[in-house]
C-alpha cells in the first residue's frame, strides 16, 4: 500500500499532464455555463479546441526529444495520453466546425468549405491521420501490429506538419504564433533525425544523471 | 528554420497580457512549452465601456443617450441587432491588437479628445474640423447597417453618423478630385499594435468619389445612440456597408481628395487578397476562403452572403459595366 506522498512522487507527471490536458475542456464548459464564450461563441470554441489540439499534439511530439536530450524517461509514460488528448481536442474542433459553424449543412460544408478552403482540407487530413493512431493506441493493437505499429505511428509527424500548415494558412495576417508553432515543430522533428539525435544524446551522457545511457537503449523500441 | 524578424517580437505589455491569459486559461503543463493562444479572450475584464468624453448635454440628440438606444430592434431584412456588449467587445482593430476581444480592454486609455480632422487635397475649402464642432455642424442620424467582415462573420449594428457627402459639400472638391483618401491616427504610445509592423501604419483607406457621395456611405460618430467607444473607432470612422469591414477605417484624422487611386493598407499588405473595391460579393472568393456564406455573430450555423451585403439596389449602379472579378 502506497502512501499519498509516495503516489504523488511516483505519478506527479501523469497527474500534471492529465489535469493540464483536461483543463481547456473544463474551461470551455465553465465558460459555457457562465456565459463567457465571447460575442462569437462558435469562433471561440473553434479557436480554443484548435489551439488545445495543436498545443497538446506538440507536447506529445516533445516527449521523445525530451528523453533524448535530458534522459528524462518518465516523460515517455505520458506520451500516449498526450496523443489521445490531442485527438480528443481535434475531434471536438472538427465537430464544432461541422456542427456549430456549418450547422451540419452539407451544402455549405461542401461548396463553401471543403472545396474552397485549402486550410480546411489540410486540417481534415491531419485529423484523418490521427484517427487510426488513436484506434491503435492500445496495448492489444501494439502487439498485433508488431513492428508496423511504430511505422504507423510515425504518421503523427505528418499530422503535426499538416496541423501547423492548417494554422499558417487560415491566419489572416499575424503569422507570429503559427511561426512559433512551426519552429518548435521543426526543432522536435529535427531531434529525431538519427545523426542529430545521437549528437543531442551525447550531451546527456556527459552530464551527471541518475540513469545515464539506460534511457537511450531501453526506450528505443518505444520511440515513435 | 524560420527566422522571426525583430519587428515581430511581441512588445512587453502584450506579452504580459498573454501571460495573464495563459494563467487564466490554465495552459497545459504550464511552462513546459510556452505556447499561448492568440485570438483568444484577454484576461482583462472586457465588459466595461468607458464613459464618453463629452458630456451629454452638449451632444446632438442622436448621440445623447445615457444608455444604449436604438429606434428598432431589427434591420430592414428582419434580423435582430447585435447587442451593445457584442459590438463593443468583438473588434478587428489591429492598431491595438489582433485579438478581437483584446481591443476593448487595450483601448480604455485611448484619448479621443481633443481631436481634429483635416480635410485637404483637391478641394476649394480645405479645413480642419474639431470633432466636437463637426458633430454639431453636420446632421447626425441613426443608420442600421449589416457589417460583413472579410473573415466571413457579420453583425447588425445601429450606427449614428453623418453622410460623407455632407462633409464633401462643405469643402467643395475640385473637378480633378477622383478619389477620397482616409488616414488613421498614428499614436503608438496609446496603440500598442502599432509597435508591430504587421501592417504599414498608419492605416489608409480610400473610396472613389462617387462611392463616397453615395447616401449610404457615412462617417460614424456613435453607436446605439451613444458616442463611439475607442474599440469601435472613436471618435470618427468610416462605414461603407456594401463593402467588407476593413474598408471602414477607424480613428480618422485626415481626409484627402486626390486624383489617383490610393493604395489602401490591406492592398499594400496582400494585393492578391485585398483589392481597392472590396465590395461584398458571394461570387468572388478571397484567395484562401469562400465568401459565399457567413455566420452572424451569436448565431449557430451559416447564412448566404448577399450581393453588396444586401445593398445592391442602392449601390449596384456604381459598378455598372465593371468586371467585379477583376475589380475585387
Amino acid at each position: 500500500m502506497q502512501t499519498l506522498p509516495q503516489t504523488l512522487r511516483k505519478h506527479w507527471l501523469w497527474i500534471i499532464v492529465n489535469l493540464g490536458a483536461i483543463t481547456p475542456l473544463l474551461l470551455l464548459i465553465w465558460n459555457f455555463y457562465t456565459d463567457n464564450l465571447s460575442a462569437d461563441p462558435v469562433a471561440y470554441v473553434t479557436t480554443k479546441t484548435g489551439q488545445a489540439a495543436i498545443m497538446i499534439l506538440g507536447l506529445s511530439l516533445a516527449c521523445t526529444p525530451i528523453n533524448t536530450v535530458f534522459g528524462f524517461r518518465q516523460v515517455l509514460t505520458v506520451r500516449k495520453s498526450l496523443g489521445l488528448y490531442a485527438f480528443l481536442y481535434a475531434a471536438l474542433h472538427l465537430l464544432t466546425f461541422v456542427g456549430l459553424d456549418y450547422g451540419f449543412s452539407l451544402k455549405y460544408i461542401l461548396a463553401d468549405a471543403l472545396l474552397e478552403k485549402p486550410y480546411i482540407i489540410v486540417g481534415l487530413a491531419a485529423f484523418l491521420i490521427l484517427v487510426p493512431l488513436a484506434i491503435t493506441s492500445t496495448k492489444g493493437w501494439m502487439k498485433r501490429l508488431g513492428r508496423n505499429w511504430k511505422r504507423l505511428h510515425q504518421l503523427v509527424y505528418g499530422a503535426g506538419v499538416l496541423a501547423v500548415l492548417h494554422y499558417v494558412w487560415l491566419v489572416k495576417l499575424d503569422l507570429l504564433w503559427p511561426i512559433i508553432y512551426g519552429s518548435i515543430l521543426a526543432l522536435l522533428l529535427l531531434l529525431r533525425v538519427p545523426r542529430v539525435r545521437k549528437w543531442a544524446a551525447s550531451f546527456q551522457k556527459k552530464a551527471p544523471s541518475k540513469a545515464p545511457n539506460v534511457s537511450q537503449r531501453k526506450s528505443k523500441p518505444m520511440i515513435a | 528554420m524560420i527566422k522571426i524578424r525583430s519587428s515581430e517580437i511581441t512588445p512587453e505589455h502584450i506579452y504580459l497580457n498573454r501571460r495573464a491569459f495563459m494563467v487564466g486559461a490554465g495552459s497545459v503543463a504550464a511552462g513546459a512549452l510556452a505556447l499561448a493562444a492568440c485570438g483568444g479572450p484577454s484576461a482583462a475584464p472586457a465588459n466595461t465601456t468607458p464613459a464618453p468624453t463629452p458630456d451629454l448635454a452638449t451632444l446632438p440628440a442622436a448621440l445623447a443617450n445615457a444608455e444604449p438606444f436604438a429606434s428598432t430592434d431589427k434591420d430592414e431584412l428582419g434580423d435582430p441587432l447585435n447587442s451593445y456588449q457584442d459590438i463593443t467587445n468583438y473588434n478587428n482593430y489591429y492598431e491595438f491588437t489582433t485579438d478581437k476581444e483584446g481591443v476593448n480592454p487595450l483601448s480604455q486609455g485611448f484619448n479621443t479628445r481633443p481631436w481634429q480632422v483635416e480635410v485637404t487635397g483637391l478641394v476649394n475649402n480645405p479645413k480642419t474640423y474639431d470633432i466636437d464642432d463637426l458633430i454639431k455642424q453636420f446632421n447626425q442620424e441613426e443608420r442600421i447597417y449589416r457589417l460583413r467582415c472579410v473573415e466571413a462573420w457579420s453583425m447588425v449594428i445601429p450606427w449614428v453618423g453623418m453622410t460623407i457627402a455632407d462633409l464633401l459639400k462643405d469643402v467643395e472638391p475640385k473637378s480633378e478630385a477622383k478619389f477620397v483618401k482616409f488616414t488613421s491616427v498614428m499614436r503608438p504610445e496609446e496603440m500598442p499594435g502599432q509597435e508591430r509592423q504587421i501592417l504599414n501604419w498608419p492605416y489608409v483607406e480610400g473610396l472613389r468619389i462617387d462611392e463616397a457621395m453615395n447616401p449610404l456611405a457615412i462617417f460614424a460618430t456613435g453607436m446605439y445612440g451613444k458616442p463611439l467607444v475607442a474599440a469601435n473607432g472613436a471618435p470618427f470612422r468610416l462605414i461603407v456597408p456594401w463593402k467588407y469591414g476593413f474598408k471602414g477605417i477607424k480613428g480618422i484624422v485626415k481626409i484627402e481628395l486626390v486624383d489617383t487611386m490610393p493604395v489602401s493598407t490591406w492592398m499594400d499588405a496582400g494585393p492578391s487578397e485585398y483589392g481597392f473595391y472590396a465590395n461584398v460579393n458571394p461570387q468572388v472568393d478571397h484567395q484562401r476562403w469562400s465568401q459565399a456564406s457567413e455566420r452572424r455573430v451569436g448565431e449557430i450555423g451559416r447564412r448566404d452572403t448577399l450581393m453588396f451585403n444586401g445593398y445592391g439596389e442602392e449601390v449596384a449602379q456604381l459598378y455598372a459595366g465593371m468586371d467585379l472579378r477583376e475589380n475585387y
